[in-house]
């Protein structure tokens, strides 16, 4: 339960952060908040040789609406959720935060970190996914953009960054007008879900017009995109909410452990995907908010 | 082996400096070399909330830092909340409440309780468990956990202070 030995650095630009990462690539291994890679360094399940520290980097720390809203990378989840510029974009966030782990957690724990470490029942990979952000990453190389679509691909406790590349910015462009829904089922208030999901839906008053919906506590975090077909173009009610909850069912990648079936978290994202729906609906039109 | 650090840290209001290895947890740094043994640690791996401190005024969990990354940072443990004699009130409440059973995780208990109380100065019953959801009691005694918290939070907003 203690962690194998590390060389440590502690950079205090990105610049240096990148070096470092050039350097070391794959025995290097970034810490961000520490929420995940800590225990996994307390348990030996990650023995890197090199731990780049980027807690110090100040210039990865920051939240900025105009236009889209655009978010460092070393965003702690308690500024992220207590935002007032990410709760007037994009409420959904907000939302799932409260849900993410304890304060204790929320309080050292990243929004880069969490969609670098990619865990498949994490909230934020998949509300972004549903946000349809992207993220810059960047090496000594240079930089790209990366859709989280990309980022994620199927992938769990991975993504599509290089070993030399460091997760710099989310950017999630605006989405004016819509309404969200978001729900997860967990057996304790902060435990990791079950299975949970994140709906983001547009109306022209009665007709849906856009719906993005991002599920997790599956194989991989995922876009839904049969309850997504379901919905464009049906009046928002609750039968193309039940139509959306089967698709959703159809699509959730579950799979059984010794918290559930999959069987069971195939049911539960049914019913959680009818339930995120109807929030959303009852927002658009100015019911329960 | 990795060369030690050398590592300051103002604890329970003192300067103190600690020279470790970067893999030290700033948990076993509380214990091993600064030698306080009032935070504890039950799993080591961020889920029994046991080893929680507060860091800059905020709470973590001190088995999921390295030391190394603490270092000009302040931290408060369960030694530092008492003034001389004079219990916190938090722990005032947690002793005529009945608050602790074998007390292990005591420690962590109080200094989420504070955390929470200062946060909300008159939380119900539901608030404190959801807030303290990450804290856990292998003796299962919540109930009077949750109680004392609320008489904790009643003397501490009469006080004015929240700390």
């Amino acid at each position: 339960m203690k962690p194998a030995v590390f060389d440590y650095s502690a950079p205090e630009s990105i610049g240096e952060a990148l070096d470092l990462l050039a350097e070391h690539g794959s025995g290097a291994k970034v810490l961000a908040g520490g929420q995940s890679l800590v225990p996994m360094l307390n348990f030996r399940l990650a023995r890197p040789a090199h731990l780049i520290d980027v807690n110090g980097v100040g210039s990865l720390s920051y939240i900025s609406a105009n236009g889209a809203l655009r978010i460092g990378a070393m965003t702690r989840l308690t500024a992220l959720g207590e935002s007032g510029d990410v709760a007037g974009a994009h409420p959904v966030i907000p939302a799932a935060v409260a849900q993410i782990g304890h304060r204790a957690i929320r309080n050292r724990g990243t929004i880069g970190g969490s969609l670098a470490h990619n865990d498949p029942a994490a909230e934020l990979p998949a509300v972004l996914m549903a946000l349809d952000a992207e993220v810059t990453a960047r090496s000594a190389d240079g930089e790209r953009v990366i859709g989280m679509q990309d980022l994620i691909e199927d992938r769990l406790f991975d993504t599509t960054l290089d070993d030399t590349e460091l997760l710099t910015e989310i950017r999630i462009p605006a989405a004016a007008g819509s309404s969200f829904g978001f729900r997860e089922f967990a057996r304790r208030h902060g435990d990791f879900a079950l299975a949970g999901v994140a709906a983001v839906i547009t109306t022209d008053g009665s007709t849906i017009t856009q719906a993005a919906l991002g599920a997790f506590g599956g194989t991989h975090a995922t876009r839904l995109p049969t309850a997504e077909a379901a919905l464009v173009g049906a009046e928002a009610g609750d039968a193309a909410f039940a139509a959306a909850g089967a698709g959703a069912a159809a699509d959730f990648p579950a799979t059984s452990d010794v918290h559930g079936t999959a069987e069971y978290r195939s049911h539960l994202i049914n019913v959680l995907t009818v339930r995120a729906l109807k929030d959303a609906a009852g927002q658009a039109g100015g019911g329960n908010g | 082996m990795a060369e030690n650090m050398s590592v300051v840290i103002n604890v329970n209001g003192a300067g103190r400096e600690v020279s470790v290895e970067p893999r030290k947890t700033l948990a076993d740094a509380i214990r091993e070399d600064l030698g306080l043994t009032g935070t504890h640690l039950g799993c080591e791996h961020g889920v029994c909330g046991a080893c929680t401190i507060l860091l800059d005024g905020e709470v973590v969990r001190s088995c999921l830092m390295l030391a190394v990354q603490a270092d000009g940072a302040e931290i408060t443990t369960i030694e530092g909340i008492a003034d001389g004699d004079a219990l916190h009130p938090m722990q005032s409440a947690f002793s005529e409440y009945h608050g602790l059973q074998c007390g292990f995780c005591t420690p962590g208990m109080i200094l989420a309780g504070i955390d929470v109380v200062s946060r909300n100065p008159d939380p119900s019953p539901q608030e404190i468990r959801e807030e303290m959801g990450g804290n856990i009691c292998r003796c299962t005694g919540y109930q009077k956990i949750v109680e004392s918290v609320q008489a904790a939070a009643a003397v501490m907003s009469a006080e004015g202070g929240s700390a």
